[in-house]
């Protein structure tokens, strides 16, 4: 009988299975089963894996520890009218970094092969943190200060780009992350 | 009980179809054409807009169009026409009549007013460019929320009238045994309808409500959670709905009995058991989860409704295979299919979708639900380019594929122009396959999903993408202008037969009513044939399938641990 008519076995779940099938399952099962454990073992001995440190924090008090940062290790400012302050923490300090409608604050220089402990979080919207070209995409939440352990590589000129939908103005924000040597 | 019982024979494929059914299943059919309509012709504004070279919209109006295009095509089409195969596999493969046909009308109306309060929000108010996703606490105008409960409603009503006559043609006897695997996959799909429209209401009421102003505050990670509780669940709802007309349109060309009932079943039910967990995959690189909770919930368990999806890649070509063998197609590995009928687009649309959905669709899609890797292409246009491959390729070409065969079956028309039918499938096909896979690599170069413009112009500090990624999304929009070509031909054919094709007489059609007595139901078919195999032993009866799905597997792998050495070469992060 087709597909489209009652089984000719009432008890269908006692029909024998077809060997290619069974052969099938295996190998499939197989597989799935290498898939699932590729993500615990890269947890455990990759080098990148997100993590899941965050932590429940208001914007306004994690602004206030971004103007810290950025009042204590501003080195220059950037940008024509609207000037942007960069700022270079020492390896190894919270750095932090603000999502908002349609910006990033502040533009942050980090060196090579140094580690920093990297916060993310958004004032208002939902905003995607994605570094190009090294595409690194990660999502920006308000009311979550997420802490990323970053060792940055490769010296040079990174592009910053929101790439989760917030609005009109979406595509304006764009910044940029220096690593210098 | 005086129960309206008009049914109709069809002279050339034998389904029985009860009459208030096959209105409703018209209904239903049309609407979500009318829906195509509009989302392709959004399409066309889409495409040209993220082509650099053309850059069609302004900013404002490409963000109302983007949220229109998904949502009238991802739910409007898709869930009307969807809407119409439960009313087919439950009504007219059971030969029962549907269970309370006013309730279904009014569910079909409640979806009606919905998709039009839902598109008079985007659109006339002009208020509510949020996305179909309309994450909070960006927000939309109340009558966006309110359109989609009330469709939701519709919808979830039109799942009960499913299940009532379900419980109908049990109980009037109207088949023998167990019901068709096609009926058992319709029931896995409205079985994770009904669990998907109940989150749809636990998140989007109370936003309907915060937008009224009524609740003061919506936490955007908990949004974010329910509302792909409901998203991706609903995907759940799309794969079991095409892979039941997978099968049934196996059975409708070639008469292909499945390999094992067992196994198709069995695959199902995965489907069913682990369809709650979906919603991690859209949260992989969100803050506040645990990354035990994102690895069990993005694998679905160990994979196991991935499993089940491997499962029907091979059972249902496998079946068309056996079925062909036992014509005489038995040359070599691969005469079966060669010998395929390649011109009816029955079948044509169907393979098609069935490979792209494999291929494309399923490889792509567990490469970004894996836990480190969906940070390599999170948001990016290649997030598009797989779903296009799922619910494009796979959905709605498996649904274009069925129209063809309802035409003529339930409509009772012709086909208006067989020759456009004959071409259609892989014009659409090869469009969407070349978007998909445009889409994927644009996203692989970094480039964002939703975004306006990638060049920067005018912003104080631009990215300038590399010079490959413009030339995907000028490959990306012809292939789009090609999928809409294959789009239009077939709207053009359906609404050309539907409504002016060849009428096909049906003869010893009559009309009896409740009033004139109760006509007898149609009485049970006896079980027939066996399978193809008495059990186990012996050759192979699918070895050219087995190849092709090893083939499968390989490129899987070989995609697979690609991807994971490229993120081996990404900045140490933890
Ligand atoms: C007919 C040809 C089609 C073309 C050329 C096309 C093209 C596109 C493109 C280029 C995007 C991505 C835009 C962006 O993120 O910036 C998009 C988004 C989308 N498309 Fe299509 N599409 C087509 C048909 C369909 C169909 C049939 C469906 C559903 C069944 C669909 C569902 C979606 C959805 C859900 C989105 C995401 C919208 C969002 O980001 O909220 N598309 N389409
Ligand atoms: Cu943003
Ligand atoms: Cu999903």
């Amino acid at each position: 009988m087709s597909a489209i008519e009652p089984p000719v076995q009432r008890v269908w779940w006692k029909q024998p299975l077809d060997r290619a099938e069974l052969l099938w399952i295996i190998l499939a099962l197989a597989w799935c089963l290498i898939m699932f454990f590729m993500m615990p073992y890269w947890h455990l001995y990759g080098k990148q894996d997100l993590g899941s440190e965050a932590y429940r924090m208001s914007p306004d008090d994690y602004a206030k520890l971004t103007e810290a940062m950025v009042t204590k290790y501003k080195v220059r400012e950037e940008g024509g009218d609207q000037k942007v302050p960069v700022v270079h923490p020492p390896a190894g300090s919270d750095v932090y970094l603000i999502a908002r409608l349609w910006s990033w604050y502040p533009i942050l220089e980090l060196e090579s092969g140094k580690t920093y402990r990297l916060h993310l979080e958004s004032m208002d919207y939902l905003h995607g943190f994605s570094l190009q070209p090294e595409n690194i995409n990660i999502e920006v939440v308000p009311g979550y200060d997420r802490v990323l352990t970053i060792t940055p590589e490769h010296p040079g000129t990174y592009g910053l780009v929101c790439n989760e939908y917030c609005g009109i103005g979406h595509s304006t924000m764009t910044s940029r992350l220096y690593v210098v040597k | 009980m005086a129960t309206n019982r008009m049914f109709r024979t069809c002279p050339s494929t034998g389904l029985v179809f009860h009459q208030p059914a096959e209105r409703l299943m018209m209904a239903n059919a049309v609407a979500a054409a009318v829906f195509l309509l509009f989302g392709g012709i959004l399409a066309i504004m889409v495409v040209l807009t993220r082509w650099p070279a053309v850059h069609l919209l302004a900013a404002d109006r490409f963000y109302q169009v983007l949220t229109g295009h998904g949502i009238n095509m991802l739910i409007f089409w898709v869930i009307f026409f969807e809407i119409a195969v439960l009313y087919f596999c439950s009504s007219t493969l059971l030969k029962s009549r549907l269970a309370t046909p006013g309730l279904a009308w009014a569910a079909f109306w409640l979806m009606v007013i919905g998709a039009l309060i839902n598109n008079y929000a985007v659109f006339w108010r002009d208020d509510s460019s949020v996305m179909m996703t309309s994450y909070a606490p960006m927000g939309a105008h109340w009558s966006f929320y309110l359109g989609l409960i009330l469709f939701a409603v519709g919808a979830l009503v039109a799942c009960f009238v499913f299940f009532g006559t379900l419980v109908v043609a049990k109980s009037e006897r109207t088949y023998v045994g167990s019901v068709p695997l096609v009926t058992f996959g319709a029931i896995t799909a409205a079985i994770i309808a009904v669990f998907t429209i109940a989150s749809g209401a636990i998140i989007l009421i109370p936003t309907f409500l915060w937008s009224l102003g009524l609740i003061s505050h919506i936490d955007p990670l908990m949004y974010h959670t329910i509302w792909w509780a409901f998203g991706h669940s609903s995907q759940q709802i799309n794969v079991a709905a095409h892979i039941a007309v997978w099968y049934a349109i196996a059975a409708i060309v070639f008469g292909a009995k499945p390999l094992s009932e067992r196994v198709s079943r069995s695959a199902f039910l995965l489907y069913i058991l682990f369809l709650q967990l979906a919603s991690a995959h859209h949260l992989l690189v969100d803050p506040g989860l645990s990354e035990t909770w994102k690895i069990f919930n993005t694998s679905y368990a160990m994979y196991l409704a991935v499993l089940a999806s491997m499962v029907h890649g091979l059972t249902v070509p496998g079946a068309i295979e056996a079925a062909q063998r036992e014509k005489g197609y038995t040359h070599g590995l691969f005469e079966w299919l060669r010998k395929a009928p390649w011109g009816n687009p029955v079948f044509s649309g169907m393979f098609i979708s069935l490979v792209g959905f494999g291929f494309l669709g399923g490889i792509s899609g567990v490469m970004m639900g894996t836990l480190q890797l969906n940070t390599l292409i999170h948001n990016t246009l290649y997030v598009p380019g797989h779903f296009h491959a799922t619910v494009v390729i796979g959905t709605s070409l498996a649904f274009m594929a069925l129209t063809y065969f309802l035409i003529p079956t339930l409509f009772r028309r012709e086909v208006m122009f067989p020759t456009i039918a004959k071409w259609q499938p892989y014009v659409f096909g090869l469009g969407m396959t070349g978007v998909a896979l445009f889409l994927m690599a644009a996203g692989t170069l970094g480039v964002p999903r939703r975004d306006w413009d990638i060049t920067g112009a005018g912003n104080a500090f631009p990215y300038s993408f590399p010079g490959s990624a413009f030339l995907m999304l000028g490959l990306a929009a012809i292939s789009g202008l090609i999928a809409i070509t294959g789009g239009a031909m077939y709207l053009l054919n359906t609404v050309g037969s539907v409504f002016f094709g060849k009428r096909i007489q049906t003869p010893d059609f009559q009309h009896v009513r409740a009033a004139e007595g109760v006509a007898p139901s149609p009485k049970p078919v006896a079980a027939a044939i066996g399978s193809y195999h008495p059990g186990g032993g012996g050759a192979l009866v699918a070895p050219g399938t087995f190849i092709l799905a090893l083939v499968f597997l390989v490129s899987f792998v070989l995609y697979y641990f690609i991807n994971w050495k490229y993120l081996a070469t990404v900045w140490p992060m933890r």
